[in-house]
């Protein structure tokens, strides 16, 4: 690596002739070899590393949209500043874009060359050797060596020289390793850029939440998905058809609660005949052009209403869960509840809404806040009420995981009674003579679904790229020369001089040298 | 077993403070008794260009015998990485499983690492086995930091953690790191070195006097980032996606401990094409390796501690 030698020298100009065209060429080129140099290069590389600091230091917004929400809710007047700029948004902005390119073009610029010089170095033959053997780093000398250049040119074509005979002596070389892997690696990194921008255009995902059972299945269509992103070349009508329904889910847990092991059965139809399989973290379902990918768990409550006129509604709705007990919250409710069957109008003042907090194993005493363990050991679901206009038919679009807090506030959705803690099968009846009761609890999953066609590319040439690595920094260009010489014109034996050249930084050489000396003797 | 781990622990750290006492008896008090030689000749011919050859006799034994202060040195710093490598392996022991699974053990496999890439190059150079001053320093500092700060008490995994992607990746990841360690500790001699041979004379330039010369420290460096950059490479950028892929659906996610990842190696990428290139100097070089293992602390603390993101299971 301390080699001087392997860089060419720039090419001196030639003079310039007057006129602007030839003034422009000359600029190109002046720009490109300034581009494609190594120090370019290494402050694309600098500045590719700044530049993705941003990225770990703001919310993206496609690793976590709430916390980009929660930023802007935190810093309004800088929030929008930085999105101007795509702070949120690093890894795809332009300017992000503009160095990697830069640095991938200069990073075509340097190889090509370089692979057309190495082309021509493997064709080439070792150098003659010098004049005075001598003179190199390393030197042994054989006397009486008794066989002739053939003897010693089979000995190192045996331990895998590229050798060249000439009439009183043989020049051999080895590690065009280091140039070749050095070569690879920069080319596999590119191939690593196209799988990227392959993924990102032919690939496509969608999360949603699965609860368990027969009528919560669902097929694989955007619709379906509660978010999704399909690449820019893929066709939405084109996806695999497959749907999934899940059977059932398993997760066992340690007792201080953290979990052990997670299982999700489903069945899928559409991929090949109906088929049942079960798949867990660490160990995605793999379809016919995409893949399933477990992230996450919890318990959706089902509440059975029924209404002042008699009429039950039965609805299940997934909390999310808030801590490793698996505390969840989230909200059910009933826009169509309190419509009079003698009129046939829904009255928007008297929808109904519960938020809670479930708990898989509520505390024996109050207050019930916390969860104590994550799996079913007491389930407890601290309900409260509401009644009013939950303001869906507004327009705007709300979660469904929370009522709506502004209709609250506003007093437009006001709370009936105290919170209740029901227990699975309890039922709370209230003012108005509706009863509530919490059936029981399903569970359900959070999925992610996935096809990247570029991912087993990506993997090949990042691979590819290590094994270059690794040649360019393990690999050692040396070379060795042998020359026979008879002393004296009247002496019959033959003395063998040999010389060893590192190429570049090998301390490990010398010994490699005396043992290439020592077989060239043994001549094995 | 737990209690042993953590004992044993404690001796580690006891240990390698006494190894630095030894050490700093040394430095004191002479026993110098290699100091490696660099000699540097031009060649010329042989049908290529001028090759720089450096001759260093840094792998001969050292003439005269060393100190006992510098034996003992070296044999209590053998006993606090034995004693260092026992508490990992106890751990282990205790929680029926490899003792890589939060942050705490990891800093302890990766200094556990580090303890003994620095015995194989004490052993090799021995010249250089004074640097077990500078190598006991960081331990004592890193081990104090898992030991204080991050303990947590011995546990089953998480499910997010149960696959043998685990052995694979954090395993490749904290060899890299240990590795990476030990460069980051000739690469910052060299820097006072280097400076006190251009006649800077004040702390911490002051130092440079009692150490190897610049070129072998630099050598040094270079040879231990070169072994743990590969390794780094997969650890990090073909293991992790691999494992990322099956557990989270996307090989690449710029997750914040992603992104660090990335700038790590792109920042080490920067120092050996730095290192390649003649018109840039070796301490400009050298500086970005000291930078790469910055960015590598950033990772290891900075990201746990203010960010969140999937990584965040580091146990704190
Ligand atoms: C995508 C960005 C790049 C990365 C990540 C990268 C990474 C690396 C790494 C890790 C090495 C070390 C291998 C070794 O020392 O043998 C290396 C060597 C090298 N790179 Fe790059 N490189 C990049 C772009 C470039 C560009 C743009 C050039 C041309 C200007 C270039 C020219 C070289 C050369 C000539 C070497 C060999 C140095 C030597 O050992 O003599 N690389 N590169």
């Amino acid at each position: 690596m301390t080699t001087t030698e392997t860089r060419p020298a720039p090419a001196t100009e030639p003079p310039p002739r007057p006129g602007w065209g030839n003034w422009l060429v000359g600029l190109a080129r002046r720009l490109w070899r300034q581009l494609t140099s190594m120090r370019t290069a290494l402050v694309l590389l600098f500045l590719l590393a700044v530049a993705s600091i941003p990225g770990s230091v703001l919310p993206q917004s496609n690793v976590a949209v709430e916390q980009v929400q929660n930023f802007y809710r935190e810093h309004p007047t800088l929030a929008p500043w930085l999105a101007k700029v795509d702070g949120f948004n690093v890894f795809g902005s332009p300017w992000f874009a503009a160095i990697y390119l830069l640095l991938f073009t200069s990073l075509i610029g340097c190889v090509v060359p370089r692979l057309r010089d190495h082309y021509r170095a493997i064709r080439s033959r070792p150098p003659k050797a010098p004049a005075r053997l001598d003179r190199l780093p390393h030197h042994a000398e054989v006397p009486d060596f008794d066989g002739d250049l053939s003897d010693v040119a089979a000995a190192l074509r045996k331990r895998r020289w590229r050798v060249v005979v000439s009439d009183d002596s043989v020049s051999a070389e080895k590690g065009y390793l280091k140039e070749t892997g050095n070569l690879v690696f920069h080319c596999s990194l590119l191939a690593v850029l196209v799988a990227v921008a392959l993924g990102s255009w032919y690939g496509w995902h969608g999360n949603r939440i699965l609860v368990t059972g027969k009528d919560s299945g669902f097929c694989n269509s955007l619709q379906q998905y509660d978010e999704s992103k399909l690449g820019p070349r893929v066709d939405e009508g084109k996806l695999p058809p497959f749907c999934v329904t899940l059977d059932d889910f398993e997760a066992s847990f340690q007792s201080s609660g953290q979990p052990k092991h997670f299982r999700a059965s489903v069945t899928v139809e559409g991929d090949g005949p109906t088929h049942s399989s079960t798949f867990s973290v660490n160990d995605p379902l793999r379809l016919d052009g995409a893949s399933l990918y477990l992230l996450g768990h919890g318990y959706a409550p089902i509440l059975r209403y029924t209404d002042r006129f008699g009429k039950t509604q039965t609805k299940e709705g997934p909390f999310l869960s808030i801590d490793g007990m698996q505390t969840s919250t989230g909200a059910i409710s009933f826009p169509d509840a309190n419509v009079d069957p003698s009129t046939g109008k829904r009255d928007a003042n008297l929808q109904m809404g519960f938020d809670g907090i479930y708990m898989p194993t509520a505390p024996a005493q109050a207050p019930f806040l916390r969860s104590d363990f994550p799996a079913e050991n007491n389930p407890g679901l601290l309900l409260t009420a509401y009644r009013g206009n939950l303001g869906l038919d507004a327009g705007i679009p709300s979660s469904v995981y929370r009522l709506d807090q502004a209709q609250i506030n506003t007093g437009r959705l006001k709370p009936v009674g105290e919170g209740k803690l029901l227990k699975p099968g309890e039922s709370w009846t209230l003012d108005d003579g509706s009863t509530v009761q919490f059936v029981g609890t399903k569970k359900y999953i959070v999925l992610s679904v996935r096809h990247d066609p570029g991912q087993g590319i990506a993997l090949v040439a990042a691979v590819l790229a290590l094994g270059g690595l690794m040649g360019s920094l393990f690999g050692k260009r040396r070379r060795v020369f042998f020359r026979l010489t008879s002393p004296s014109p009247t002496s019959s034996s033959r003395l063998l001089e040999a010389g060893g050249l590192p190429r570049t930084d090998y301390p490990g050489f010398a010994e490699e040298f005396a043992s290439t000396v020592a077989a060239v003797r043994e001549k094995t | 077993m737990a209690a042993l781990s953590d004992t044993l622990l404690v001796v580690a750290m006891l240990s390698y403070l006494v190894a630095m006492i030894c050490y700093a008896a040394v430095y004191a008090f002479g026993d110098r008794g290699a100091v490696a030689k660099v000699a540097t000749r031009e060649l010329v011919g042989a049908g290529g260009p001028p090759v720089v050859e450096v001759v260093s006799e840094e792998r001969k034994p050292s003439p005269g015998r060393p100190s006992w202060a510098s034996r003992l040195a070296g044999a209590v710093l053998v006993l606090a990485a034995t004693a260092q490598i026992g508490s990992l392996i106890f751990r282990g022991v205790a929680g029926h499983r490899l003792p890589w699974g939060n942050m705490y053990e990891y800093v302890l496999a990766a200094t556990s690492v580090a303890a003994v890439a620095w015995i194989i190059v004490m052993f090799q150079r021995p010249a250089l086995r004074h640097l077990g001053l500078y190598v006991a320093l960081t331990q004592v500092v890193l081990l104090g930091v898992a030991g204080l700060l991050l303990y947590v008490p011995v546990g089953p995994l998480v499910p997010a953690l149960d696959s043998y992607w685990l052995a694979i990746h954090v395993t490749a990841v904290a060899i890299s790191s240990g590795v990476f360690l030990i460069g980051f500790v000739p690469a910052g001699l060299f820097l006072i070195r280097s400076g006190y041979d251009k006649g800077r004379h004040s702390f911490p330039f002051s130092l440079g006097e009692r150490l190897p010369a610049a070129g072998v420290l630099e050598r040094l460096s270079f040879r231990l980032h070169a072994f743990a950059f590969p390794i780094w490479t997969f650890g990090a950028l073909i293991a992790g996606p691999i494992w990322a892929e099956s557990a989270w659906g996307r090989y690449w996610g710029w997750d914040p401990k992603e992104v660090w990842a990335f700038i790590s190696w792109v920042v080490y990428a920067g120092y050996l094409h730095a290192r390649a290139t003649p018109s840039v100097k070796q301490t400009t070089a050298t500086w970005i390796a000291v930078l790469g293992f910055l960015t590598m602390l950033m990772n290891l603390f900075g990201v746990n501690i203010f960010f969140t993101g999937l990584h965040s299971y580091g146990g704190l």
